[in-house]
C-alpha cells in the first residue's frame, strides 16, 4: 500500500489549529462479486477538543471510515486508493510504516467498538488489559502501569476498582464493559477518541450512563471526539458538527443545529422527517420510499436520487458535488443547491416543512 | 376458513396499492432468474476448482468401474496359466498397462477397475446405511428431547465403545469370512453414530430457530416442522459429513483386508489387492501395490475435495 | 359478551360488514395508468385490477366504514384479550446430577386487558420479559401459570389441536427479519404454510391469498417463487407481515417489528402497520424498547420491569404524568434528536438486575432514585408494591407514587453524580 500512496504527491500539512484533517479518502473492498466502494472520496476536518459525530445507515461507509484512519483494516481484501489523505496532529498516517501506527494507536487516537464483549480479550484481566496498554505506550513499569489502570476505572465511575480490575470481561455486564472500554481508552490521555455505535448494543438507561460519562470526560480531558451512530439524538447530544454519509459519500456536513434543525440535503431531511414523534400521532410517517442502493449497482450519478423527493432528470446525469448551502459553512450534495436547481429549491424546502408538521402523507384517513 | 366477500375495486384502493409498492421500492431491477438453494449451490461449488477436480477424478473411477470390466479383455476370473520364468510378474507394458501380478500374472489394471466397483459400492452403500440410521435416530432424540433422547443417546455411546474390527472377527466365526454384503452392513452399522450426534445437535439448535417459531405460531404441525423446516436446514452438514464417512470406509475396508477379515480374496478389492501385493515387493515388484493404493489415495483425496466443495457450496452464508 | 370461536367455514360474526357500495368519492374519469415507465412504476392497473379486487375493495370498504369500526369496537364489553396472573419460569438446570439450581423469572405474575381495535405497548429493558410474555399468549412457550382468555376463552388449557384454530385469529410478527424466515423455503410456501396448515386444501384459493398478501405488504406478487436471500431487511419483514395477515388475524403480537431495521424502512414498515390496521381493523400488542415509536404508535403502553407491570395507562398518562420512578428513568434517557433540547437526564444507578435474582419487595428499589431521596424507606424492601389507580386514571406499583414530580424529578438530577453511577448493587455483576 505504501507504494501506490507515494505515487501520488501529497497535499500539503493543514495548519495547526485542526487535528484531524481526512481528504478525499476512499476505500475499496475486492470482494468475489467485484468491488465495492465503501468510502468514496470523504473528507472532513476536526479541531483539538472538538466533537465531530457521523451519522449513516448501514451501508453508508461511516464505520469504513473509522476503520481506515486507525488502519484497522485488513488490506487485501480492503484498499485505500491513491489521494486519499489522513493528517493527524501534522503527520499523515497512511503512509506511515506500522510500527509507527501502533505506537499512535491507543496512545494518541483511542477507539471503543460497539460490542465491548468481543472487543475485550476474555482471557485477561480488566486491568491487565489496561495495564498492558499503559505500559506500552507510556513506558512505565508494571507497577505504576497498574496503577494508571485502576486510576482510569475510578474515572469512569466503576467502583472499588482494585477489585473490578483483577476481574475477567464475562463477569461483568454490557455497561460495566463498556465502561471498561472507555477506560482503556482513556488510560493514555489520547487526543483523538473515536466512537463507533458505543451505545447502539446497550439498554436505554445504561445508554444514558455511558453517554453522560462521556459528556463529563469529555468537558474534563479535552480529547477531540469523533462519534460514529446512526442515532440522531444521541448525535443531537453529543457533538458539535455532523457529517452526514449515504451510500458511502458524504451528503451533508454542518453544525449539528444546522443538520438537525435545518437540513439541506434531500435524504438528511427524509431521515428526520420519518422520526416518529408525539406530533404525528394519528398520522402517517413521512418516508424516505426504496432502499439503499447495492454497491454493484450504483444509480449513474447522485446515489440517492431513485428515492428522492426532489429529484428531476438533471439528477440522473451529472454527479452533484457538496455545495454550499444557503447557511454559512453547511454543505450539501445536491443539484438543488446549484444554478440549476435554484427554482426547486423553495418548494423543497417547504415541502420538507409541511412534513415536519403533519407527515408527508396522509393517504390514510384517520 | 372465514370468507369475507367484497365489492369490486374502486380507484382510491388502487392508489393505495401503488403508494405501498412504491414504499416499498418494489425492485425491477433484481436478477431475472430466481435461483433457489440448491442450484445457488451448484454454481458456488462450481466456482471451488479443487471440489471440481475431485468430482472429475470420481467420475472418472465411477466410469472405470462399471465399463472397465465390461471392456477389459481380460476377465478376472479367468486365471492364465501362469509362466514359471517370470515368478515376479511382468512391469507395465502396451498389452498390461499396469504390469501384472506375481505368481499367477493376472492383469493388474483389470483388478484395479474391478476392485474399484467392489471398493466404492462397499464406501458408498455403507455410508448410505449409516447415514439413514443416523439421521433417524438424530431426529427422533433431537426433536423428541427428554427420556427418549437419552436412551438413544446412551445405545449411541454403547455403539461407540464398540472396536471393528472386535465386531468383524465375531461376525465372520458367524457368518463366514469374506462376505461383501456382511462387509456392508458392519460397516454401515458402525458409522451411523457421528451422524445421530450431528443430527441431533443440529435439530437442537434449529428447533430454536425463529423460524420453526414462525411455523409454530401459524400452526403447522410437528412433522412438516421436522421435514419442510429443520432437515432442509440440516442437509448440508449432513452431506459434508458423509462424503468424510465414504472416504473413512474405504480405507478402513482397505485396512480389514489387509488383515485377512475383507472380502472374500476370489473377489478382488483394492485392499485385499494390496494385501496380496505386499509378500512380492522384496523381489521387486512395486506395480502390483502401487497402482491399488494409488487408486485408494485418488478416491480418499477426491471425496475429500469434494466434501470441502460441498460444505462451501451448502453454507448459506457463503456468497456465490 | 362471551363470544365463541367461530367454526370454520362461516363468517366471523365480530367483523364488522363491509359497506356496499364503492367509495363515494372516487373519481371514475381519472387515468389509471401510472406516469411513463419509471424503474419504480407499478405494471398496468388493469392486469392487477382483476387480481387483487378482493383486498383492495376490502380497503375501500374499511375506510369508508372507519367510523363505524371504531363504535363497534367501543360497543364490544368484554376485552379481545385479558390476561390474567400470567407467570414464565424458566429452570436453570446445572451441575452433576443436571438438577434444577435455580430459576429465571422471566414472567411473574402479570395482568391485563386489551379492547378490540386498541394497540397497547409493552416496554422496557433487557431482562424485563416483554419478549417472553408476547411468546406466552400466543402459546409459543407454555406459561407456568396464569389464565390467557381470547375472546371470551380461556385458550391456556387447549390442547395444541384445539388450539390451531384459534391461532388463525391470533398472529405474531418478529422481530428479527433474518431469522424468522426458513432460508430454504420460496415466500409461497412460507407465507402459505399457515394456509394449508389452517385447512385451506386448495392450491389456486392458497396461491391467489398468498399472492394478495403480498400485494397487501407492499410487494409484487409475482414473488412468491423468490427466496428470502434475495429480499432486504424491509422487505424480509414485509414477508412476515404478510405471513402472518395471510390467516386473517384479529389479533397480532409485534414483537420489535422495526428494532431490527435501519431508521429510514423503520418507517416504511411503521406506516404499513398503521394502514393495516385501519383496513383489517387489527388489535395490536406492540412490543418494544424505543419510547419514541410507541408514543406515536400506541394507545396505550404498560411499563416492565423483571418480570412485572410497573406503570400502565394511555400513552398521554404516560408521557405526561408517569408516577413510576423507573418509568420516569426510562423517559429521561431517551436521546432526543433536538439539539435545542439539551436536557439533564435523570441517570439510573447500577445495572439490572439478573431475572434469575429479582431483588426483595419492590423489585426496582435496589436502582430507585426515589427511594434514595426519601432516605431509603423500609418499605420498598420488605412489601412488593402492587399495581394501583391514581387519580389520572392509570395504575402504578410504587408505594411512593404520589411523591413523584417534576419538582422532585428536578432536585435529583441537580444533586446527581453521573459518575458514580456503576454502583454494584448486589446480584448486579451476574452476566446477562
Amino acid at each position: 500500500m505504501t507504494a501506490t500512496a507515494e505515487r501520488h504527491a501529497l497535499g500539503a500539512p493543514p495548519p495547526d489549529d485542526i487535528l484531524l484533517d481526512v481528504r478525499n479518502l476512499r476505500t475499496v473492498f475486492h470482494v468475489m462479486d467485484g468491488d465495492v466502494p465503501a468510502v468514496d472520496g470523504v473528507s472532513f476536518q476536526l479541531r483539538p477538543g472538538r466533537s465531530i459525530g457521523i451519522v449513516g445507515e448501514s451501508g453508508s461507509g461511516k464505520s469504513v471510515t473509522a476503520l481506515t484512519i486507525m488502519r484497522l483494516l485488513d488490506i487485501p481484501p480492503a484498499e485505500v486508493m491513491p489521494g486519499s489523505e489522513i493528517w493527524f496532529d501534522g503527520t499523515e498516517l497512511l503512509r506511515m510504516p506500522m510500527d509507527a501506527m501502533r505506537k499512535i494507536r491507543g496512545n494518541d487516537i483511542a477507539m471503543i467498538f460497539q460490542e465491548p464483549l468481543t472487543s475485550l480479550n476474555p482471557v485477561f484481566t480488566i486491568g491487565g488489559q489496561i495495564a498492558e496498554q499503559v505500559e506500552l505506550h507510556l513506558k512505565v513499569k508494571k507497577k505504576e502501569a497498574w496503577e494508571r489502570a485502576i486510576e482510569s476505572l475510578k474515572l469512569v465511575g466503576i467502583p472499588s476498582p482494585e477489585r473490578r480490575a483483577k476481574q475477567y470481561p464475562h463477569e461483568m455486564s454490557g455497561g460495566m464493559r463498556q465502561r471498561v472500554m472507555i477506560a482503556m481508552a482513556l488510560s493514555c490521555e489520547p487526543k483523538l477518541l473515536i466512537a463507533d455505535e458505543p451505545t447502539t448494543a446497550l439498554d436505554v438507561t445504561i445508554q444514558a450512563q455511558i453517554l453522560e460519562l462521556l459528556k463529563t470526560i469529555q468537558d474534563r480531558t479535552d480529547s477531540a471526539l469523533l462519534l460514529i451512530t446512526h442515532d440522531l439524538g444521541v448525535i443531537a447530544e453529543m457533538v458539535e458538527d455532523v457529517v452526514v454519509m449515504y451510500s458511502g459519500q458524504v451528503v451533508e456536513t454542518g453544525t449539528v443545529d444546522q443538520v438537525l434543525l435545518e437540513p439541506r440535503a434531500p435524504y438528511t431531511m427524509g431521515l428526520i422527517e420519518s422520526i416518529p414523534t408525539v406530533d404525528k400521532r394519528g398520522g402517517r410517517l413521512s418516508v424516505i420510499k426504496g432502499t439503499v442502493p447495492s454497491p454493484f449497482n450504483l444509480p449513474p450519478a447522485c446515489r440517492f436520487e431513485p428515492r428522492c423527493p426532489y429529484a428531476w432528470d438533471h439528477c440522473r446525469k451529472v454527479v452533484p458535488d457538496l455545495f454550499q448551502t444557503d447557511h454559512p459553512n453547511q454543505l450539501a450534495r445536491c443539484h438543488l443547491y446549484t444554478a440549476a436547481g435554484v427554482g426547486r429549491r423553495e418548494q423543497a424546502l417547504e415541502a420538507h416543512a409541511q412534513a415536519m408538521t403533519v407527515g408527508r402523507d396522509l393517504g390514510g384517513q384517520r | 376458513m372465514t370468507e369475507v366477500h367484497l365489492p369490486p375495486v374502486t380507484e382510491p384502493a388502487l392508489e393505495e396499492i401503488e403508494r405501498r409498492a412504491d414504499e416499498a421500492g418494489v425492485d425491477y431491477e433484481v436478477q431475472l432468474e430466481s435461483l433457489n438453494q440448491w442450484q445457488l449451490a451448484w454454481r458456488k461449488f462450481r466456482k471451488h476448482r479443487l471440489a471440481l477436480v475431485g468430482l472429475g477424478i470420481l467420475i472418472v473411477l465411477i466410469v472405470a468401474a462399471i465399463l472397465g470390466p465390461i471392456l477389459s479383455p481380460f476377465v478376472f476370473n479367468q486365471i492364465p496359466k501362469p509362466d514359471k520364468a517370470v515368478y515376479a510378474g511382468r512391469p507395465p507394458s502396451l498389452a498390461h498397462l499396469f504390469g501384472e501380478t506375481g505368481g499367477l500374472q493376472r492383469d493388474v489394471l483389470q483388478l484395479v477397475v474391478n476392485g474399484a466397483r467392489t471398493s466404492l459400492v462397499i464406501g458408498f452403500t455403507s455410508m448410505g446405511i449409516g447415514v439413514l440410521i443416523g439421521t433417524i435416530v438424530g431426529s427422533v432424540a433431537g426433536y423428541l428431547g427428554g427420556f427418549v433422547d437419552n436412551v438413544l443417546m446412551r445405545i449411541v455411546d454403547v455403539m461407540l465403545s464398540l472396536p471393528l474390527l472386535f465386531v468383524i472377527l465375531v461376525a465372520s466365526k458367524f457368518f463366514g469370512n469374506g462376505n461383501v454384503l456382511l462387509i456392508i452392513v458392519i460397516f454401515g452399522l458402525l458409522s451411523w453414530m457421528g451422524i445421530a450426534r450431528l443430527v441431533r445437535s443440529l435439530f437442537l439448535s434449529i428447533r430454536e430457530r425463529e423460524f420453526v417459531e414462525a411455523a409454530k405460531a401459524v400452526g403447522v404441525r410437528d412433522r412438516r416442522i421436522i421435514f419442510r423446516h429443520i432437515l432442509p436446514n440440516a442437509v448440508s452438514p449432513i452431506v459434508v459429513s458423509a462424503s468424510l464417512i465414504v472416504a473413512g470406509n474405504i480405507i478402513t475396508e482397505a485396512f480389514v483386508s489387509f488383515l485377512g477379515f475383507g472380502v472374500n480374496p476370489i473377489y478382488p478389492t483394492w485392499g485385499n489387492v494390496l494385501s496380496n501385493a505386499l509378500t512380492f515387493i522384496p523381489v521387486g515388484n512395486w506395480w502390483w501395490p502401487f497402482f491399488p493404493g494409488l487408486a485408494i489415495i485418488m478416491t480418499v483425496l477426491a471425496v475429500n475435495f469434494i466434501g470441502d466443495g460441498l460444505r462451501d457450496a451448502l453454507d448459506p452464508r457463503s456468497r456465490a | 359478551m362471551t363470544e365463541a370461536l367461530p367454526p370454520t367455514g362461516s363468517v366471523d360474526a365480530t367483523r364488522p360488514a363491509p359497506a356496499s357500495s364503492p367509495d363515494p368519492t372516487a373519481d371514475p374519469t381519472r387515468d389509471p395508468t401510472p406516469e411513463g415507465e419509471a424503474p419504480n412504476a407499478v405494471p398496468a392497473p388493469e392486469a392487477r385490477r382483476s387480481a387483487s379486487q378482493d383486498w383492495a375493495a376490502g380497503v375501500a370498504a374499511a375506510t369508508a366504514s372507519d367510523a363505524q369500526r371504531r363504535a363497534d369496537n367501543a360497543a364490544e364489553i368484554e376485552p379481545l384479550l385479558r390476561v390474567v396472573g400470567l407467570k414464565k419460569h424458566f429452570p436453570i438446570i446445572g451441575g452433576f446430577l443436571r438438577r434444577q439450581i435455580g430459576t429465571v423469572f422471566a414472567v411473574d405474575g402479570v395482568d391485563f386487558e386489551v379492547q378490540r381495535g386498541e394497540t397497547f405497548a409493552l416496554v422496557g429493558e433487557s431482562g424485563c420479559g416483554k419478549t417472553t410474555l408476547g411468546r406466552s399468549l400466543l402459546r409459543l412457550t407454555e406459561p407456568t401459570a396464569g389464565k390467557v382468555i381470547f375472546g371470551g376463552r380461556d385458550i391456556s388449557a387447549l390442547s395444541q389441536d384445539e388450539l390451531r384454530p384459534v391461532r388463525r385469529r391470533m398472529q405474531i410478527i418478529f422481530q428479527d427479519p433474518f431469522g424468522s424466515l426458513n432460508p430454504r423455503m420460496p415466500v409461497s410456501d412460507i407465507i402459505g404454510e399457515g394456509l394449508l396448515a389452517q385447512g385451506m386444501k386448495d392450491r389456486k384459493k392458497r396461491d391467489k391469498k398468498v399472492e394478495d398478501s403480498l400485494e397487501v405488504v407492499g410487494l409484487r406478487r409475482d414473488y412468491t417463487r423468490r427466496y428470502p436471500h434475495e429480499f432486504s431487511g424491509g422487505q424480509r419483514q414485509r414477508i412476515g407481515i404478510a405471513r402472518a395477515l395471510a390467516l386473517d388475524p384479529e389479533f397480532v403480537v409485534c414483537d420489535e417489528p422495526v428494532s431490527a431495521l435501519d431508521v429510514s424502512i423503520q418507517s416504511q414498515v411503521l406506516n404499513l402497520l398503521v394502514d393495516l390496521r385501519r383496513d383489517f381493523n387489527l388489535t395490536y400488542l406492540f412490543i418494544s424498547h424505543n419510547l419514541s415509536v410507541i408514543q406515536y404508535f400506541s394507545d396505550r403502553v404498560a411499563v416492565m420491569y423483571l418480570g412485572k407491570i410497573a406503570e400502565v395507562g394511555t400513552v398521554e398518562q404516560l408521557y405526561e404524568n408517569a408516577r413510576h420512578p423507573y418509568t420516569v428513568a426510562l423517559l429521561s434517557a431517551i436521546p432526543e434528536a433536538d439539539p435545542r433540547r439539551k436536557k439533564k437526564r435523570l441517570v439510573l444507578k447500577g445495572d439490572v438486575p439478573s431475572p434469575a435474582a429479582p431483588p426483595t419487595g419492590c423489585r426496582f428499589h435496589t436502582r430507585c432514585w426515589l427511594r434514595e431521596k426519601l432516605g431509603n424507606p423500609e418499605r420498598c424492601v420488605t412489601e412488593e408494591p402492587q399495581l394501583r389507580v391514581l387519580e389520572s386514571g392509570h395504575q402504578t406499583a410504587c408505594h411512593f407514587a404520589e411523591d413523584v414530580s417534576d419538582r422532585t424529578v428536578s432536585q435529583v438530577v441537580q444533586t446527581q453524580d453521573v459518575l458514580a453511577t456503576a454502583v454494584a448493587a448486589e446480584g448486579a455483576d451476574v452476566p446477562a
